[in-house]
């Protein structure tokens, strides 16, 4: 390996975030219990001199240390996406942790280094350092669900996540065994160069890349392997559930479309009807059991793996348009999930959890502001106009189209107006009926921030997305032929 | 082209929704109720006022659009902002604008809860009723007819009746089943018809046969979801009886246009063969819509689901007009679709005026009001004539001239249809003889003749059932040169041309 400048100054924004993140842990046991939010506070410092360097990294598109690192426009989008999504969830963070009292300074520690292991993932050019990435990103957040050690739910999900995470992984490890063991390589374009030999495709190579899709499947929860999120994403606390539904979620899609595009796109008919299959599940499974939730973060839960659903769909065919909806929809996505996220935690009071559907019943009443901002969120996961969701939908499905897939399209948004109606109902709970107790709802300075921002993304990526539509433009250039 | 050098679509489509913020600080405060009610009419009466200037700066003698703004939107996908106006979204337009200021007249005792987030509702529904009328993007049409499910979701559903929450939960996920296959289709066309969303462009190029077929297909669920065209009209009567009146009465007279509107703008420019291809079907159900809407009427003992089945009965006629696709029937259609809305939402401002006295809509509880009320018993047998196409009335002259146009091509469907008439007259004579003939049945409750602000509310639409029955030549002349070119794009392309 050479650690010339180039490679180095390519993968600043990891070193800082990484030597950042250890200060922060070495800090901890200094700063006083009551100042534990100073800890946050240097943490969003961190993230925002990451992005700094980032920016300046944007265009070059260079392969690193021999191919096993990239980074171009499209993983330099991905890690601002995840900068933004990490920042968003410590500004959530603060005040709930302390309402939660499980503010830790490690937390915002292991923030830092899911960050890292998400921008090594979308950044990987090799399976190796990806499968670092994962793991990195994988550690962190099992620590971060059990969190509430106290609490027999979050540390059952804890528990949970980490057997099923661990058996996903090796799963995924005996993938890229079996290719490498086919192919002799594991880099990218190494894959992509064996592969697009016509003699190449043995069944070893199927096998390895079935279970390197199982393994990216797991990931970003699409069906049928998607049985851990409910159970994670309702035991764990508010705050994890909204960073991993998020964050970790959009850095899952940015690794699983470069893999398959890159390294698999020469049998590209081979694995297609397995992605459309993943999305018809995901999209049947996410809409329909959804509608029979009462809790509210399990029924996130299931729309996240809805929306899964309608993602892959972007993966089917390598071209700007399936590439530029990958990228609107996971930007939109975020903002979407974590202000829905936002506002369930700051309902969160001491003895009420807050995450029962019928824990919103009135809020208009109490509270027209925060009732209003997750009518926004609601209906723009709901994919209605003239929210951001609308056109990231509009996107995938004009994706798919392109892609020769309409009755994949006319599936989607069928089930997509079945799944319209559980959003609805949390938009019914706060409108059409009298509360039955008070609701609470007092953000402070930084939860009310964070939530202006994602509503205000949410709302001008479906009204005026111009500038970001730029943006993501200008990232497509790589690895679309 | 602008109006005075301002984009006055734009205007017209961004004053209420921007207006509407004036309310917001009269959220939570009490006893501002009738300053919130004040500044909401204002707004609709000025919005009304500056629509007139489209018709002063329009052109009747152009069928293109006019007073076009095109932008672009989104550079991805070469989604434009583009709005324009013809004769066919002109009269729509004027219409809407016309009706709103009742909306929120017979809203002035019918609301008592959380007044100003009704009237934002109504402000930011009427924007987004106009944008869907003057949208010339496929993508902004889109977003403009989805965005209206919103508002009237919550009015519908918050300030609805007994069973307000299930009718609007119907409302939104039938309209949103139907019209997500319209996306789809929107999506398919941008391919196929050379990467734009411009509806004119898109229009008069001659797509394969089957592609016509499965697009119409798509578009059609979406707008008879909208009319409703029978067998897709069950969310109608629950959507009106629970709506508050203001709802029913922008449901009735305008949303149910826009499934009409998208059929004139979309359905037989862009694809003329197959709507040719379906011309039998759409006529049958048509025909079914007319005389089975009629029977469910007369069955019904609530007055709004009475009216909402008529409304069913007189869609009827114009998807027939439309679709028999010559100059008289597309004109009839569209006055029956202009008389539809004013009838319509006049019969049910007339039922809000007895719902908001006695809080019944049952035909049983009342009777021998023409003794009680005697304007508001003139009033309502005005319009009810009015609905049953009364010669001299507005009605006629749409269903008259729907009939003359089916009756040239169709003479069996237009005879069957003629029967619609005859039902209509049998309904809604019954309606009157049991409320406002018989013996006044004294209830608990006082029942006095019409207050200032309904006055307000009905004496324009009475005016205007008069005007239209007796001059209907400036309105067609509006639309004449529209239509003409509508039914021309319609006309098969001669097979020379083709080589």
């Amino acid at each position: 390996m050479n650690f010339s400048p180039v490679n180095i100054m390519g993968t600043m924004p990891e070193i800082y975030l990484t030597v950042l993140g250890s200060l922060l842990f070495l800090m901890e046991p200094f700063v006083p219990a009551k100042k534990r939010s100073l800890l946050g506070i240097f943490a969003i410092f961190a993230l925002i001199f990451a992005m700094i360097a980032t920016f300046g990294l944007n265009g070059k598109g260079l392969p690193l240390y021999q191919g096993l690192y990239i980074v171009d426009p499209f993983s330099n989008f991905f890690k601002v996406v995840i900068y933004l999504g990490t920042i968003l969830t410590i500004l959530f963070s603060l005040p709930y942790l302390e309402k939660e009292e499980i503010h830790v300074g490690e937390y915002y520690g292991f923030l830092l280094f899911a960050a890292v292991g998400m921008m090594i993932m979308v950044s990987a050019g090799d399976l190796i350092t990806l499968f670092l990435g994962i793991e990195l990103m994988s550690l962190c957040f099992y620590v971060l669900v059990g969190l509430k050690r106290n609490s027999h739910r979050s540390v059952e999900a804890s528990f949970k996540y980490f057997l099923l995470g661990a058996f996903a992984a090796a799963i995924f490890l005996y993938g890229v065994s079996l290719l490498y063991g086919a192919s002799g390589t594991e880099t990218l374009s190494g894959l992509a160069q064996f592969i697009s030999n016509p003699g190449a495709l043995r069944p070893m190579v199927f096998a390895g890349m079935i279970l390197t899709m199982v393994g990216f499947a797991f990931k970003v929860s699409a069906a049928p392997f998607h049985m851990w999120t409910p159970d994670v994403y309702e035991g764990a606390p508010t705050v994890v559930t909204g960073f991993m539904a998020s964050v970790g979620k959009v850095a899952a899609f940015g690794v699983f479309l470069r893999v398959f595009w890159v390294a698999f796109s020469a049998n590209r008919d081979h694995w297609s009807l397995l992605i459309v299959l993943a999305a018809i599940l995901s999209m049947i499974v996410g809409n329909i059991v959804a509608l029979v939730q009462t809790n509210i973060k399990r029924m996130l839960a299931y729309s996240s793996i809805g929306h899964a659903g309608y993602a892959v769909i972007a993966l089917l065919n390598p071209s700007r348009e399936s590439l530029f909806a990958l990228m609107f929809y996971m930007f939109t996505y975020l903002f979407m999930t974590l202000g829905a996220f936002g506002i369930i935690l700051i309902l969160r009071r001491k003895g009420v959890e807050g995450e029962e559907i019928s824990d919103f019943v009135g809020l208009n009443k109490k509270n027209p502001l925060a009732a209003f901002l997750m009518l926004v969120f609601m209906f723009s996961l709901a994919g209605i106009p003239p929210f951001g969701g609308f056109l990231a939908k509009f996107y995938i499905f004009m994706a798919a189209v392109h892609a020769g897939y309409t009755w994949l399209a006319v599936v989607g948004v069928l089930l997509s107006a079945v799944g319209a109606y559980y959003y609805i109902r949390v938009v019914m709970a706060m409108y059409m009926k009298d509360p039955v107790e008070a609701v609470e709802f007092s953000p402070n300075r930084m939860e009310g921030m964070a939530l202006f921002v994602t509503a205000a993304m949410t709302v001008i990526l479906g009204i005026f997305p111009l500038p970001f539509v730029h943006y993501i433009e200008t990232s497509l250039a790589i690895l679309v032929p | 082209m602008t109006f005075l050098s301002v984009p006055i679509l734009t205007f017209l489509i961004f004053f209420p929704v921007v207006a509407s913020l004036l309310l917001l600080p009269f959220y939570k405060r009490t006893g501002t109720d009738g300053a919130v009610k004040w500044i909401a009419l204002g707004i609709t009466v000025i919005e009304f006022l500056l629509s007139l200037s489209l018709l002063i700066g329009n052109n009747p003698h152009l069928y293109q659009m006019q007073f076009v703004e095109n932008h672009l939107w989104i550079p991805f996908g070469n989604i434009h902002y583009a709005l324009g106006i013809d004769g066919i979204s002109l009269v729509l337009i004027v219409m809407t604008t016309f009706l709103m200021p009742m909306t929120v007249l017979t809203s002035w005792v019918g609301i008592s809860k959380n007044i100003p987030l009704f009237m934002i509702n109504i402000l930011v529904l009427e924007g987004a009723m106009i944008g869907v009328f003057c949208a010339t993007d496929f993508v902004l049409f889109y977003v403009f007819w989805e965005a209206m499910l919103i508002p009237m979701y919550l009015i519908i559903g918050v300030w609805g009746g007994p069973n307000r929450i299930y009718a609007a939960i119907k409302f939104f996920l039938y309209t949103l089943a139907g019209s997500l296959l319209l996306l789809v289709a929107i999506i398919a066309l941008y391919f196929v018809g050379g990467h734009t969303f411009d509806i004119t462009r898109l229009s008069g190029q001659h797509y394969g046969m089957t592609f016509q077929i499965l697009a119409f297909l798509a578009m059609f669920v979406a707008f008879a979801v909208k009319i409703p065209m029978f067998p897709f009209h069950t969310w109608l009567p629950d959507a009106h009886v629970e709506a508050p009146t203001a709802g029913s009465v922008i449901l009735a007279s305008i949303m149910l246009k826009m499934g009409a509107y998208g059929f004139l703008r979309f359905s037989l420019p862009m694809f003329p063969d197959a709507s040719r291809f379906f011309t039998p079907f759409m006529l049958t159900l048509s025909v079914i819509a007319i005389i089975w809407g009629a029977f469910m009427a007369l069955a019904q003992e609530d007055m709004k689901k009475l009216i909402a089945y008529s409304s069913v009965s007189h869609m009827g006629v114009v998807t027939l007009g439309i679709f028999v696709a010559n100059v008289q029937g597309i004109e009839g259609a569209l006055m029956q679709m202009l008389n539809h809305g004013i009838t319509t939402g006049a019969l049910f401002l007339c039922i809000g005026v007895l719902y908001d006295r006695s809080h019944s809509r049952l035909l049983s509880e009342y009777g021998g009001l023409a003794k009680q009320m005697p304007v508001y018993s003139t009033l309502l047998v005005i319009f009810a004539l009015s609905s049953l196409a009364l010669p001299g009335t507005n009605s006629f002259v749409g269903e008259f001239l729907v009939l003359i146009g089916s009756f040239k091509t169709h003479a069996v469907v237009s005879s069957l249809a003629t029967t619609g008439v005859i039902l209509s007259a049998m309904y809604l004579l019954y309606m009157l003889s049991r409320v406002v003939w018989g013996v006044y049945t004294p209830k608990n409750y006082a029942m006095p003749d019409l207050h200032s602000y309904e006055w307000g509310s009905l004496l324009p639409l009475v005016v205007m059932v008069i005007v239209i029955g007796l001059l209907p030549n400036p309105v067609l002349s509006l639309f004449h040169q529209s239509v003409a070119h509508l039914v021309g794009q319609m006309q098969p392309v001669p097979m020379a041309s083709l080589h």
